[in-house]
């Protein structure tokens, strides 16, 4: 007899992933250890100035120094078709348009204006610093409020102001609503600027054969099909002769999702030199110009009934969104989700919500984990709390009484939130037992009286997961939603696999290893997987958005499924049984109901290559499938979960200590428990950095302060608390997998608790933090501000 | 010309047990001499300012940050890089309790995190959980959260301590 179907169980097994042997051993190969013959260094030289017009650039020096081959400055590439990052089906969305390099103004600070290519990046970097630019200061600005001044001074005079987008959400009259609830809680928030910062800056080698025209990226990328297209179109090499391929990549976050203007400039550079160019970001330039997040100021409200009924939500954004459109992923998206997962998570239905994305003279915002959802929790949780506070209700009894039924799903938010399998109440109830929340507030209680300053947050919160076709459709930016997966056996019984998914440490690719593998009826170590190259695999999306087993796997599992089918009808013929009395498992085709081995896949694979003399004449040898999924009129997956976190904070030094976090999740189904809890708490403490320690400080001309890691804090292992994890599992209808997505939910949720945690230690106090990241300084100001109002 | 003067040094030492000699300029990081010269590129670079320590190798059996020695001092040294200590087996115990914790994601922080475990687990000395968190804490990981690492970094410790 064979094992049984449950021993066969591939999916939700905690396996570990094969490329860790690799990588554990020094034997990765990111973009910056790839060497190509002739290569040549680039480095840019940037503009020290967060708004400056050029007046003279002189390179002549530059281009004297040892090993420089080639200095290029920004007028030189303006031929091609610029970037203009807008939402086509966002009326009113504007952006200038965006060269490669600064023409004839510097409009953020880190803006590339010239390149040097040199023989080593060393004297690359030596040559940037003999280009002489002359400059002529001109004003910044340094801020959203500032950018919406009536009296403001475009930074883009031909698109008439600074307000990049403006959109506004009304339900249910809202203002009637409002002054009519019980209570009216309100609080303004203020998120700084931080960024992604994956330890492996940005880079790429950009190969360019004059031969046949072709070119070929080594790239530190998400997608490296959206890049394959973006260098089509923006410098018309056909799409035929470009090959993007993404080698192991040093951490993603979105960060490695967005375009950058630069990065054209490498590849343009590489096609008029005839040689391989590397840029590779050091530290400060991946600081000063990968992608930033956030910068939000928001002002909110909620209105509750006496018995402590949400009734309604207020919200007012402010996002200041950087010099320029981010193309394809839009500067919109932050504010977007803001307003629209806002209270997703409870059960009212009048809203009021604008968001405002305007233009500073900044670096440019784009992609990072979570984009705005986790902006729209701590708005929600932290009004939640006031409210629960003001009504002398305990906070999770607010939370009990508001949560979305499990029976009033599926259901459409006021706001336009999509809810379907989520699990609020499954999730809450969960996360109560896990951190014993009722020994947790004793103890709490009985320190406040020795003057201890503990808090216990809580966080419910939704994750869009996996957005898709209507989203990215209609923008007409060209993103595919769809993913991609071909399979092939080979004559050793064994399936390689090529998806068009990219795993930048998640574990996406050892998922789609455990679905191909359950599908087709083989064990996890007769799948290998390999994703990553525009060239190879089948045309696909790539990862953001935390989509790789949703979408990629769905495609993963019919490709397995397809290929089983045609092994089983190539077993039947050779046989001599029906195709529906036979079965794959652990890599043996069996006789479905006996549980007998007939023939191994090993031996079949043997025949079906080697020897089809021996085969029928007319048996059809298919062993090579191709799968793709979209869900055409799907939004997104909407994945959802709450967290808690437990803190003290110390009134005299102002002082976060962090001393338990808890995470209940709930991702659908299961691929693979272990990446999925890592990937939870890697958000886990990416979320924790965001609230404690990651800003971009600026003087008052605008000009950053910070652009190290000395000086740009995130999070090391000794301030961070053991993070406990759980789940529950509710698969997606939709799909036949049931996967949603896992990415960001860490992030969005600790944000939340975080931040209500912290208000909640601060409470005897009667003081209110309401200003990201939540330094010593700030929680001290709050403090003083609050005995001063006494 | 307002370069400096490109002061060519020779280096000889012994890296991963090899003895190399090379021709390197003064200026050069020991890192970048690892992984250019040597194309040793299991050390990384993550911030080159001695911050976040994924350019940890071992000199004369300590740990150090390459990307703030220069490869001059390294003349005449014992130099090991994760391949050598992974090749040689002394990382395995570490490495295996890594893997099977998901200790690692997108790979970059590791070798570092390796060696300096390999450094605190070396001594076979107990520690405590927020002290082994204190120990790795001049190591940056942007994506694991630590969680994991320290749960293996622990099991490894415990393994040692209890073999005499
Ligand atoms: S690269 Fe040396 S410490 Fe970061
Ligand atoms: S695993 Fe990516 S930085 Fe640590």
């Amino acid at each position: 007899m064979s094992a049984t179907v449950k021993d066969d169980a591939v999916i939700g097994k905690g396996f570990p992933r094969k490329e860790l042997q690799r990588l554990l051993r020094g034997r990765g190969r990111y973009v910056a250890d790839i060497k190509l013959p002739r290569m040549l260094h680039l480095a840019f030289v940037r503009s020290p100035h967060p708004h400056a017009r050029i007046v003279d650039i002189q390179t002549a020096e530059a281009l004297a120094s040892p090993g420089v081959v080639g200095v290029y400055i920004g007028k030189e590439f303006t031929d091609s078709e610029p970037l203009v990052g807008i939402a086509l089906h966002r009326r009113g969305h504007k952006s200038a348009p965006q060269y490669p390099m600064a023409v004839d103004r510097a409009v953020w600070q880190g803006q590339p204006v010239a390149a040097v290519v040199a023989e080593t990046r060393a004297e690359a970097e030596d040559a940037a610093e003999l280009v002489q630019v002359e400059w002529e200061e001109l004003p910044a600005i340094t801020s959203g409020e500032e950018a919406v001044a009536p009296d403001a001074k475009a930074i883009h005079p031909e698109i008439g102001d600074n307000l990049a987008f403006e959109h506004t959400i009304s339900v249910n009259d809202p203002e009637k609503t409002l002054a009519q609830s019980h209570i009216v809680v309100e609080q303004s928030f203020r998120f700084e600027r931080q960024t992604g910062l994956p330890l492996e800056t940005r880079g790429m080698i950009a190969d360019w054969n004059p031969g046949d025209e072709s070119l070929t990226v080594h790239y530190a990328h998400q997608s490296p099909f959206q890049m394959q297209e973006i260098f089509s179109r923006h410098l018309g090499i056909p799409p035929l002769k470009i090959r993007v391929i993404a080698p192991d990549v040093g951490g993603g976050f979105g960060i490695k999702l967005n375009i950058y203007g630069e990065d054209l400039a490498v590849v343009m550079i590489a096609r008029r030199l005839g040689r391989p160019v590397k840029f590779i970001s050091d530290r400060l330039e991946s600081l000063v110009s990968d992608a930033h997040a956030r910068d939000h100021d928001i002002v909110a409200k909620m209105g509750v009934s006496a018995e402590g009924r949400i009734t309604s939500m207020w919200l007012d954004d402010l996002g200041a969104v950087g010099a320029y459109g981010m193309p394809f992923r839009f500067n919109v998206a932050e504010g977007m989700m803001c307003i629209t997962m806002a209270g997703a998570c409870y059960d009212f239905s009048s809203y009021w919500g604008r968001t405002r994305s305007v233009y500073v003279n900044k670096n440019l915002v784009g992609m990072y984990r979570g984009v705005g959802i986790p902006l729209a929790c701590i708005v929600t949780e932290v009004l939640a709390d006031k409210a629960a506070r003001q009504l002398g209700m305990d906070p999770a009894d607010f939370r009990r009484l508001n949560h979305r039924r499990k029976e009033d799903l599926p259901c459409v938010t006021p706001n336009g939130s999509q809810l379907d399998t989520v699990s609020f109440e499954e999730c809450f109830e969960k996360v109560l037992k896990l951190m014993d929340y009722d020994a947790l507030r004793k103890e709490q209680a009985d320190l406040r009286k020795r003057g201890i300053l503990r808090g216990i947050g809580l966080a419910s919160f939704v994750e869009a997961t996996s957005y898709g076709p209507p989203y990215y459709g209609p923008s007409q930016a060209s993103i595919s939603t769809q993913d991609g997966c071909t399979l092939r056996l080979e004559p050793a019984g064994v399936v390689r696999c090529i998806t068009s998914l990219t795993d930048q440490g998640q574990g996406t690719l050892t998922g789609i290893a455990q679905i191909v593998a359950e599908a087709v009826g083989l064990s996890f170590d007769q799948v290998e997987v390999m994703g990553n190259d525009s060239a190879i695999s089948p045309y696909g999306g790539g990862a953001w958005a935390s989509r790789g087993m949703a979408v990629g796997g769905e495609a993963a599992l019919n490709a397995g499924r397809a290929l089983k089918q045609n092994i089983i009808a190539l077993a039947a013929a050779i046989t001599q049984n029906l195709p529906e009395a036979l079965d794959i498992k652990a890599g043996e085709i069996v006789n479905k109901e006996s549980g007998a081995a007939v023939l191994s896949v090993a031996e079949l694979g043997r025949i079906a290559y080697f020897r089809q003399d021996t085969l029928p004449k007319d048996a059809d040898v298919q062993l090579s499938v191709t799968r793709s999924f979209a869900d055409n009129h799907k939004h997104y997956y909407m994945a959802n979960g709450i967290q808690a976190s437990y803190v003290e904070v110390d009134e005299a030094t102002g002082f976060i200590k962090l001393l338990g976090h808890w995470a209940v999740d709930d991702c659908g189904r299961i691929i693979n428990p272990l990446q999925v809890d890592e990937q939870v708490r890697g958000g886990v403490v990416q979320g924790i950095g965001a609230v404690l320690y990651e800003e971009f400080m600026y003087g008052p001309g605008g000009g950053l302060q910070n652009g190290s890691l000395v000086d740009y804090l995130i999070p090391a292992a000794s301030e961070m608390p053991d993070i406990h994890v759980a789940h529950v599992e509710t698969p997606e209808r939709t799909t036949q997998l049931g996967a949603k997505g896992i990415g960001e939910a860490g992030l969005i949720g600790a944000m939340g608790a975080l931040w209500v945690s912290v208000n909640d230690a601060l409470q005897p106090l009667g003081a209110t933090v309401a200003h990201q990241p939540f330094t010593p300084e700030r929680v001290l100001l709050a403090i003083k501000a609050a005995k001063a109002g006494r | 010309m307002t370069n400096e003067p490109k002061h060519s040094l020779t280096v000889e030492c012994t890296v991963n047990g090899e003895r190399v000699r090379r021709e390197v300029p003064a200026r050069r990081h020991l890192a970048d001499f690892l992984r250019e010269d040597l194309e040793l590129t299991g050390t990384h670079l993550g911030c080159e300012h001695g911050v976040c320590g994924a350019c940890s190798v071992l000199v004369d059996g300590a740990v150090v940050r390459s990307c703030l020695m220069l490869a001059v001092q390294a003349h005449g040294r014992r130099i090991e890089t994760i391949e050598g200590l992974s090749d040689s087996g002394a990382l395995k115990d570490l490495q295996t309790a890594f893997i099977e914790r998901n200790a690692a994601q997108c790979g970059f922080c590791t070798a570092g995190m390796l060696l300096t475990a390999h450094q605190l687990t070396a001594s076979g000395e107990a520690m405590t959980r927020p002290e082994i968190r204190e120990y790795m804490s001049g190591n940056l990981c942007r994506c694991t959260g630590y969680h994991a690492i320290i749960d293996a970094v622990e099991a490894v410790l415990r393994s040692k301590s209890r073999t005499p």
